[in-house]
């Protein structure tokens, strides 16, 4: 097994031709030893993999709710960190004895020198007085004893398990913030995905830790390909309406469906410019399936391929708005291509095998999408996903032949990504660092597929 | 001496003639007694047998004393005893109505007629759509394409042929595909699928408006197998009848 788990910032390189994606962030990993390509993406701004240890908070009162609300914070609180991909945890075994909840309590020397040897500590206290709860985090550089402080906070909120794992995540979120070169954190996005398990596909949505799993949609047909808009507040998909498949729209601040319009033909996969004014989509209103590209209002509808082959699957380039890709089969099975957002300028990303799926970056500079690389009698490939550097077109297998790997999708800070797999037996929703390490299955219940993550 | 011998001849036969005739004489009847208050009528009836089918027939038996009037309802004036075979066609209730110096008497006898089951009533569309489903034949494709199959043309054909003689069906083809591959691209080629065979119908003759399509992708497979033949029995353009 290659191993480079040392605390400090070893690089780690790939096995076949090495990739020098400029301004990446270098991350210790420890890799399986297979004659893989592994790409090494992240915040971009040189930023090293901060030793970080996490204390459990203290109750700060001697209520007897402290305890179960203690222990969701603390669960939270740590789950977010260690998945954030940006920190080496330290693990809690090296922890001093004793609790800490206030800065009276640290001892530097304890936590700064081994076996600890931690760079950064969070640590804080949590109490309730009736149906209040107060939380106090902070976030110390033990490594500076004469001015700690990165980062003092209270919050206040109801004393329910619900608030406390919300606390955790705005908490985890300042520290990754802080700690992670400026880019926002994640652990209060939501993920949107279709389920099965009321009986037919409707849209879902959780947090991006799989907690708080809700239906959304109860249309009772087949409601597919959810696409949350850049502000959070409406959700447009496909269903399988009365008059065909349709682009729907579902307002999350008024629980229900408004209107959008009818286009005839078949309707799919809706994608939301990152300025949130358009929608791309794919019609077979002509009598072959084009992408087509509309104003929110459902105005100025603008038709953008004029191919004979269906065309699907649009993604707008999230950084520019300027660009799209999408999935033709113009020259049979089903190839990545971009475009112009005005239609011009075709250029064919794949050359070979099934694509499918593409997934613009944050950042702008990645295509991720889903391949049969190697499609055909006698070499039967794997369905798995894959990530492109549109500056050189350098392409890396990120999962590898477990199940039918689909739908991958970023998360906002571009550091993570879900997508579905059916390596367990069943098709759910997983979600992994942009490096393809830390798959962890998020979904169990049911059939859970297409997920799509949150702007923000 | 001739002429008493005439006049005694004479009144001998005269005697006679008056004794003969006090002979044969009845004797004047009394007048007769004030008639006694007439006896009530009596009346019965039966039918054998009570019950029959519908077509079947049946014998009426009546039996009437002290009655001049005696009546069926349904049939008439009758004797005052006798049978008839009547052939009713719903079950009836014959009355016996006897009438007479005494009043009058009524008697009934029922017969059940047992109906025969109705005919099923005409569905001329049932029908229709069972000459559909027996004579429609759906059409099959190759993996990721939607373009017509060479072998599927006499297919082709025989629908044309088929609709040509029930210009009036209207029908629905759906688009399908095999479990691989993706949701929405596999929703784009079904749709594919289904615009190719309404085509293909079109240019045969079949008017177009008679024709809706939609397409299923991966969504409703007719069979789950991982296999190859239950791929090729997923990937095709399913033909559906509209009521």
């Amino acid at each position: 097994m290659l191993g480079s788990t040392a605390a400090s910032q070893m690089t780690v390189s790939s096995v076949r031709p090495r990739f020098l994606l400029s301004a990446l962030l270098l991350t210790a990993l420890t890799l399986p030893c297979f004659a893989q390509d592994w790409i090494k993406t992240g915040t971009g701004l040189g930023v090293e993999k901060v030793r970080l240890a996490a204390a459990d908070f203290k109750p700060s009162t001697q209520d007897a709710k402290d305890a179960q609300l203690l222990q969701t914070f603390n669960e939270t609180l740590w789950n977010d960190l260690s998945n954030a991909g940006i920190f080496d945890m330290v693990s809690k075994s090296f922890y001093p004895l004793g609790q800490i909840g206030t800065p009276a309590d640290v001892k530097f020397e304890a936590w700064n020198s081994p076996p600890a040897n931690a760079a950064m500590l969070a640590f804080g206290n949590l109490g309730t007085s009736g149906n209040s709860m107060t939380v106090q985090g902070w976030l110390y550089d033990v490594k500076n004893v004469n001015s700690p402080q990165v980062l003092g906070k209270q919050y206040q909120d109801a004393a329910t398990t619900d608030a406390a794992r919300m606390t955790a995540h705005k908490f985890a979120d300042e520290i990754i913030f802080r700690l992670g070169g400026g880019i926002q954190g994640i652990c209060e996005s939501q993920i949107y995905f279709v389920s099965r398990r009321s009986g037919h596909k409707e849209i879902w949505g959780m947090d991006y830790d799989g907690n708080n799993q809700h239906q959304i949609t109860h249309l009772g047909s087949i409601s597919l390909s959810p696409r949350i808009s850049p502000d959070g507040s409406r959700v447009a998909f496909s269903s399988l309406t009365k008059a065909g498949w349709e682009i729907l729209v579902y307002s999350m601040e008024l629980n229900r469906l408004v209107s959008f319009p009818r286009f005839g033909g078949t309707n799919l996969s809706p994608a939301w410019s990152p300025d949130g004014t358009k929608l791309a989509f794919s019609s077979s209103r002509s009598g072959d399936p084009e992408i087509y590209v509309v104003d929110y209002s459902g105005a100025g509808l603008k038709r953008m391929t004029n191919y004979h082959g269906p065309d699907v699957s649009p993604a707008w380039n999230r950084k520019t708005g300027a660009e799209i890709a999408w999935v033709s089969g113009r020259t049979g099975l089903p190839q990545i291509y971009t475009m112009e957002a005005d239609g011009t300028n075709v250029q064919r990303m794949t050359d070979q095998g099934y694509a499918v799926s593409p997934a613009w970056s944050p950042n702008g500079e990645f295509l991720l999408f889903s391949w049969i690389r190697h499609y055909g009698p006698g070499a039967p490939g794997g369905y798995d996903i894959y990530i492109m550097d549109l500056a050189t077109k350098q392409i890396v297998q990120l999962t590898h032949e477990e199940g039918q790997n689909d739908f991958p999708y970023w998360s906002p800070d571009g550091r993570h990504i879900v997508y579905q797999s059916n390596r367990s037996g069943r098709e759910e929703i997983w979600t992994m660092l942009a490096d393809g390490t830390q798959q962890r299955q998020l979904t169990s219940s049911g059939s859970n597929t297409q997920p799509n993550w949150s702007w923000k | 001496m001739k002429q008493q011998l005439k006049w005694v001849t004479l009144m001998v036969a005269l005697g006679a003639v008056m004794l003969l005739s006090a002979c044969h004489k009845k004797t004047p009847p009394p007048p007769p007694p004030p008639p006694p208050p007439a006896a009530e009528p009596t009346a019965s009836i039966t039918a054998n047998p009570n019950t029959i089918d519908k077509g079947q027939s049946t014998t009426l038996t009546w039996q009437t004393t002290n009655a001049t009037d005696v009546s069926i309802e349904g049939i008439g004036a009758v004797q005052a005893n006798g049978s008839q075979q009547v052939t009713p066609t719903d079950s009836t209730t014959y009355t016996l109505s006897a009438k007479g110096p005494g009043g009058a008497q009524q008697a009934t006898t029922r017969v059940t007629v047992n109906q025969p089951p109705p005919p099923p009533p005409p569905q001329p569309t049932a029908t229709e759509e069972e000459l559909f489903s027996q004579n429609i034949k759906d059409i099959y494709f190759e993996y990721d394409k939607s373009d017509i199959r060479p072998d599927q043309q006499a297919a082709i054909q025989g629908d044309v042929d088929f609709l040509k003689q029930h210009p009036n069906i209207q029908f629905t083809v759906e688009g399908h595909c095999d479990e691989r591959g993706s949701t929405e691209y596999n929703l784009a080629l079904g749709d594919s699928r289904a615009t190719s065979v309404k085509n293909a119908l079109v240019q045969g003759g079949i008017p177009a408006q008679n024709i809706k399509t939609i397409s299923y992708g991966k969504e409703k497979p007719f069979c789950t197998e991982h296999t190859e033949a239950c791929w090729q029995e997923n990937r095709r353009g399913h033909f559906v009848y509209n009521k």
